[in-house]
């Protein structure tokens, strides 16, 4: 077969055009089912108890009188024998009802032989036994030697906060086992296939056993590659009772057990030339993934810092533990060298925009520096930070981002013409919500000519084709080059027998509006239902392939954001951000621009709101919901303009960068507007006037 | 939450009789079903007072206004009277929540609502105010807690309309008696358990706002973490009544600092005898914080109530706040 190469967007009818996600009607209509939504015949529901202690041994269970208790067909009382966080999994109880599975879990008795605990970063990192084992990193010289000569240097300390998650519809599932050794799960997951295992491995069956169903979903953000501790019980809870179980997360359990993005303290000392050039660099930074994973922050991230030390260690605390977050580890490090460059830039009186490409190598970036800086309007931005008189003031800011999004684990597709004229594309990926199923079948969809409509587009289970999970960006590069074979492959069985049929070559065949035709004699046609009915008995069935030469990863990106800061209440409004980022071949218009757009508003988020807030002496979060732990609103969210920067004709994966850059430009936004320089994340007002105190 | 039997009396007695067998009282249902969930209360029953006919309505009387306890929020920020004669209080009203929240919500239910402390909240902690030994928030974290009249709970009063009554110099409406506003609302000091000084099984029935300060100037003003609905960090309502270019009287009430609605004798004076301007607004700013007490992390709450006070005198005064 010759090589296989992207549609060309400038004759494409789908493919680099904004077409509408197909499951879109059903979302907004409520036709689509969520985990949440099923409901299954016999179905019993879940609940769990939790730990409400930061640290505590369980000396004693008795839930005797949740197991007498009508309607409650089985406990379980072993899944824990301490809570090392308020919030650890202890037991759960399958009911007839959530009321009745929820007055069981309190009617659970545990005696708890409380330990002590510490549940701050800050803390946790004085007493050595909690500090994990450092990584550290040395280039040229010993920073300490070249303070000295250089023109600037600054000395602080920064501070990123816990961030969660916060998906819409929280994790859970619901599993029904079938005896004698098969279940289905319908999941709320990242990755059907990849949850299999640990499912299987709780039910005690081969993973073949297993189907994993997950045809939409509300949110995942780097949370949901497994069906995790509440995923093993509701799968023995279903053995157990020999019905299906449903275990939805509450919103509390959410937001205590679910996953987070570690904190970051950093503190740093880093110097300039006269210049403009980073000289040198030390850094130290500490966070910590709760009893989860080690972070690891890169560092100098995106920068080219001749000489540094960098130093960065975990620090275990008892919090809910860490897991992947939209680009994991970036945004930290964005805000902490983005705040770097930005502050030895204005120091020195330098255009801050200016400094960045001096000192970074990617010649895309400083392009797209250049564009978004026309964007913005950048020479309008406030020439001497802070000069402003009045209660607002405004100012612009911009930070860089560096992301992978090329393959990830090779995928299997399916393509399925059959002689009726249906055709079909199954793959076994998952939408996350970013329009994966709409180009498995925009993909098919232009290669035969066909509307959009007459392709049948399955996905979200895992006994189709095997697909990788949905993380690290890699699922559009992973997932669109196996349709694009397999596609292809039909196609060319297609055509094979439309030239049969039409006495003439395949080179001489194109298709279109649901015809074939000779581009040498236009009369010459069949429609596509027509040769569909000459097809052998069964019709064409293909496997396809990912194709690495259709995908590239290393994605730059650059965003500009503007700010009015209300001096007098601390309040910092977003006026407009410009995301300038690097795509490669832009399968769906609409749905990239939402990418982008979903993540500067969550990398606003970042800036101005989330922060998760543990209390030290309870050992408890303290906004464990959404009135508390605040995300944006309708009314914060500014004008966003994403730009699509296609550098290549290679599909790249785009759906975590656009988060990575926003706070850092938010926080240098500021400063331009109000010479304030905030250090410590989200810039509430509470920050601003803690800065003004101290800063001005 | 508990199993509990559902009442639906026709009468303010009929639920009086029931509130006082164990039964909580009804309105709106938001702020209680956030209880309930919470197992905060565990009641045997629950009063739906929205059974009771006749309570919803906003009348003008010849001596003022009065307001049913069931008349929503939304009822209450749109009513063209309220908006003309106590723009105070249809201003308050239409900051609160959100549009579906301000639908349900009602006055009664508003003034009864219980603290938002972050430890109160939480079903695990047993603070002071729920029959423990501490406040949690004085070792804790206090950022959203009071600056002026705490101890020994230091909780800041959610309701906004109570501000706005407040200023306006209403009375609260019971079953029982009349309590002027002044006196409904009790810090912590005195009553720990409770923020109002209703009795057991006493049920708002309405608020009457005299005519005192009908088309007097009034802003109110909420500082807010986010412009989308949320709680307050610090609100000020200012009432001015003008003589020529002068403040002949005026009211200045906080919102989000003390544990009851504050009012601040010591901003008003600041602006009587005065004609606004900002260095006068920000005197009365600084004035009505000059006796907080901020604890360890609410210290930003003193510069931003000063402010919070000036941008509504200015407003008031129908000057612009930059
Ligand atoms: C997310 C959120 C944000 C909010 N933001 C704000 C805000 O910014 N500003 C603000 O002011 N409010 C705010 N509120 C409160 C809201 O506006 C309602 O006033 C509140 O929830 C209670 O109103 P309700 O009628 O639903 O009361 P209910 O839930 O029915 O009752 C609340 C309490 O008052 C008691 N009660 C009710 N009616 C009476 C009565 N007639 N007599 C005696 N006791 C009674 C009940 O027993 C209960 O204890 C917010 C609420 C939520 C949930
Ligand atoms: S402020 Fe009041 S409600 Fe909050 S912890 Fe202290 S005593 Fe409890």
């Amino acid at each position: 077969m010759q090589d296989v190469r992207w549609n060309d967007p400038r004759t494409s009818r789908y493919l680099g055009k904004s077409v509408p996600r197909l499951d879109g009607p059903g979302k907004v209509t409520g036709a689509a089912k969520y985990t949440y939504d099923m409901v299954l015949p016999g179905m019993l529901h879940a609940k769990v108890l939790r730990c409400p202690h930061a640290n505590a041994r369980v000396a004693s269970i008795d839930a005797s009188a949740a197991q007498r208790m009508p309607g409650v067909h089985a406990v379980i009382t072993d899944i824990a024998g301490a809570g090392r966080f308020a919030g650890q999994e202890i037991a759960a109880v399958a009911a007839d009802t959530e009321e009745i599975a929820r007055d069981a879990i309190r009617a659970i008795k545990v005696q708890w032989e409380v330990e002590p605990h510490v549940v701050s970063t800050r803390r946790g990192m004085r007493d050595e036994r909690r500090v994990g084992r450092p990584r550290e990193a040395t280039r040229g010289q010993d920073p300490e030697s070249l303070w000295s000569s250089a023109a600037a240097v600054i000395e602080e300390e920064y501070y990123c906060p816990v961030r969660e998650h916060l998906s819409l519809e929280t994790h859970g599932l619901v599993v029904q086992w079938q005896e004698p050794d098969r279940a289905t799960v319908w999941l709320s997951t990242q990755a059907v296939h990849g949850s299999r295992g640990e499912l299987a491995g709780a039910l005690g069956i081969p993973q073949q056993n297993v189907e994993v169903i997950c045809e939409v979903m509300g949110g995942g953000f780097g949370s949901k590659f497994g069906p995790g501790v509440e995923g093993r019980i509701a799968a023995r809870l279903s053995k157990m009772t020999g019905r299906p179980v449903k275990l939805m997360l509450e919103r509390y359990d959410e937001q205590v057990a679910s996953g987070n993005a570690p904190d970051a303290l950093m503190r740093v000392k880093a110097a300039m030339s006269a210049d403009g050039r980073l000289i040198a660099l030390d850094s130290k930074i500490w966070g910590t993934p709760g009893n989860g994973n080690n972070s690891g922050i890169p560092m100098p991230y995106i920068y080219n810092v001749p000489n540094f030390k960098t130093w960065q260690a975990g620090v275990s605390t008892n919090t809910g533990g860490a897991r992947a977050w939209r680009a994991p580890d970036r945004p930290p490090a964005s805000f902490l060298m983005e705040s770097v460059v930005d502050e030895l830039a204005n120091k020195l009186g330098l255009d801050p925009m200016r400094v960045r490409q001096l000192n970074q190598n990617n010649q895309v970036r400083n392009r797209q520096l250049e564009l978004g800086a026309q964007l913005i309007g950048w020479e309008n931005r406030n020439k001497a930070p802070g000069s402003g008189t009045g209660r607002y003031r405004r100012g612009m800011g911009c930070a860089l981002s560096e992301w992978g999004g090329g393959m990830g684990q090779p995928c299997n597709c399916d393509v399925k013409i059959g002689t009726d004229g249906s055709v079909y594309v199954g793959i076994g990926t998952q939408d996350l919500g970013t329009g994966t199923r709409t180009y498995v079948g925009t993909i098919v969809a232009e290669d035969f000519g066909l509307p959009l409509s007459r392709v049948k587009a399955d996905i979200g289970r895992s006994s189709l084709p095997v697909a990788g999970g949905s993380g690290g960006s890699v699922t559009a590069a992973s997932v669109a080059p196996a349709v694009k074979d397999a596609s292809m492959k039909a196609r060319a069985r297609f055509l094979e027998v439309a030239a049969g049929l039409m006495n003439t070559s395949v080179a001489d065949l194109e298709m279109r509006d649901a015809k074939v035709l000779s581009k040498s004699n236009p009369a010459n046609s069949m429609t596509f239902d027509q040769v569909c009915a000459k097809l052998p008995p069964g019709g064409i069935q293909v496997s396809g392939t990912t194709l690495a030469s259709l995908q590239q990863g290393g994605v730059a990106g650059a965003q500009f954001v503007e700010v009015e800061v209300d001096t007098w209440t601390g309040r910092i409004q977003p006026i407009k951000v410009v995301a300038v980022q690097d795509c490669g071949y832009v399968l769906n218009k609409l749905t990239a621009e939402s990418q982008l757009i979903g993540g500067v508003i969550q990398g606003l988020c970042m800036a101005l709101l989330e922060d998760r807030k543990m209390d030290e002496p309870t050992g408890r979060m303290l906004n464990p919901n959404m009135e508390t732990y605040k995300v944006l609103g309708s009314l914060e969210v500014p004008e966003i303009v994403p730009v699509l920067y296609e550098t290549h004709d290679k599909v790249a994966g785009i759906g975590e960068p656009a988060v990575i850059p926003t706070a850092a430009a938010c926080v240098n936004a500021v400063y331009n507007a109000t010479g304030v320089r905030l250090r410590t994340l989200p810039m509430t007002p509470k920050r601003w006037f803690e800065a003004t105190e101290t800063n001005q | 939450m508990n199993n509990f039997d559902w009442v639906q009396p026709k009468t303010i007695a009929e639920a009086a009789t029931a509130v006082k067998n164990g039964g909580v009282a009804m309105s709106g249902g938001i702020e209680l079903l956030c209880l309930l969930k919470e197992h905060l209360i565990e009641p045997p029953s629950v009063v739906n007072l929205k059974s009771i006919p006749g309570m919803r309505s906003i009348d003008v009387a010849g001596s003022g206004l009065r307001i049913g306890a069931l008349a929503t929020t939304t009822d209450l920020a749109e009513n063209s009277v309220v908006r003309n004669d106590f723009p105070g209080i249809s201003q308050a009203a239409a900051s609160i929540a959100s549009p579906q929240i301000r639908n349900v919500g009602t006055v009664g239910g508003n003034l009864c609502q219980r603290p938002r402390c972050w430890y109160y909240r939480d079903p695990e902690v047993k603070c002071l105010k729920k029959g423990g030994q501490a406040c949690y928030a004085v070792a804790g974290n206090n950022e959203y807690h009071a600056i002026m009249g705490g101890g020994p709970c230091h909780i800041v009063h959610p309701s906004d309309l109570g501000s706005a009554f407040l200023a306006y110099g209403a009375t609260v409406v019971t079953n029982e008696r009349e309590i002027p506003i002044q006196n409904f609302f009790v810090l912590p000091k005195d009553d720990i358990d409770h923020e109002n000084s209703l009795r057991p099984a006493e049920l708002v029935t309405g608020v009457t706002v005299p005519n005192d300060w009908k088309g007097a100037r009034a802003s109110f003003f909420k500082s807010k973490e986010r412009e989308s609905f949320d709680w307050a960090l610090a609100t000020a309502l200012v009432l001015l009544k003008m003589n020529g270019s002068t403040v002949s009287d005026a009211r200045v009430v906080l919102g989000g600092v003390a544990p009851i609605p504050w009012r601040s004798t010591e901003a008003e004076n600041a602006l009587k005898g005065k004609s606004i301007e900002d260095s006068v607004a920000l005197a009365a700013g600084r004035a009505a914080v000059s006796r907080a007490t901020p604890m360890s992390e609410n210290r930003y709450k003193v510069p931003l109530t000063t402010n919070v006070v000036r941008i509504a005198v200015l407003q008031a005064a129908g000057l612009k706040a930059e």
